[in-house]
């Protein structure tokens, strides 16, 4: 399987580790009124679709980047990557 | 006083250097190291400081660029400062002067391990070593990848001329890897 990583072109994918989910990017607020509910469905609950996933792969023989990785369940073909910082980012996420 | 020697990484008193074919690795000890990471908001004032610093643009993704102190890309706002350690041994201070607070520092000597491969072969024992595509890594270029299952930056400094850095409580597996190739592909 190949990464087209967005910075750094078509790379195997035994340079990368899978971390999961890409949902766990939105973090609740630990300070909401509902933080206990909020973490818990944080922590377990999942999506589970067949068909486009969005998961967050770690680059860790690489240059070490957090990308967001579109796959489908059912084909492995990936159809989109993106920075995991850029996501983040336009979600409104400061950090 | 402890009368202490100094050793290069491979445990020598001189650098190590084994020649196969037409291919040299020469273990590299005087190096200063120091890395960089721009600060969230300052990435362009950060780019500015650096390209200040070496005297050269910034290096891009995949890239570097200097002449006595030299920059190579690492990540996205990363990069890694090297420098000879001889008229450079305090690089981390003197680039955390340069970079003032666009960046954060950090000093890197002695945790990496270098080794210089010269001839006009390389590709033939880089190909053995690691995944990189060798056919667009012109003279410099810059990547990180696995060696022997040991996260490593390759540098090609000229077609005949590429550094391999590894970290340093690694050499020996690193050293092993780099001679065993050179071996079987020369």
């Amino acid at each position: 399987m190949i990464i087209n990583h967005p910075l750094l072109g078509p790379r195997d994918s035994s340079e990368f580790t899978y971390l999961g989910d890409a949902s766990l990017i939105d973090r609740p607020d630990w300070q909401a009124e509902n933080a206990a509910e909020a973490f818990y469905e944080y922590g377990y609950l999942r999506d589970n679709p067949a068909g486009k996933h969005q998961e967050l792969w770690f680059h860790e023989a690489g240059d070490r980047s957090w990308l967001v990785v579109t796959r489908d369940t059912t084909t492995h073909e990936i159809s989109k990557v993106e920075l995991a910082r850029d996501l983040a980012r336009a979600r409104g996420r400061s950090k | 006083m402890h009368d202490l020697v100094a050793i290069t990484a491979l445990g020598g008193s001189e650098p190590q250097v084994d020649t196969v074919g037409g291919v040299t690795c020469r273990e590299v000890p005087a190096v200063a190291l120091a890395s960089v990471a721009s600060r969230m908001g300052q990435e362009a004032s950060a780019s500015k400081a650096l390209a200040k610093l070496i005297g050269a643009p910034t290096p891009d993704v995949g890239q570097h660029a200097g002449e006595t102190i030299t920059a190579f890309w690492a990540g996205p706002d990363q990069w890694m400062i090297e420098a000879p350690f001889e008229t450079h041994e305090d690089l981390a201070d003197q680039v955390k002067s340069a970079m003032g607070d666009t960046a954060s520092v950090t000093e890197q000597t002695d945790g990496w391990t270098r080794f210089d491969l010269n001839g006009d072969q390389i590709p033939a024992v880089l190909e053995l070593l690691c995944m990189l595509d060798l056919r667009k890594f012109d003279a410099g270029c810059v990547a990180r990848c696995s060696i022997h299952h040991v996260g490593c930056f390759v540098l090609c400094r000229s077609p005949e001329s590429c550094s391999v850095y590894g970290p340093r409580s690694s050499a020996g597996s690193l050293h092993h890897a780099i001679v065993a190739a050179m071996r079987s592909a020369l």
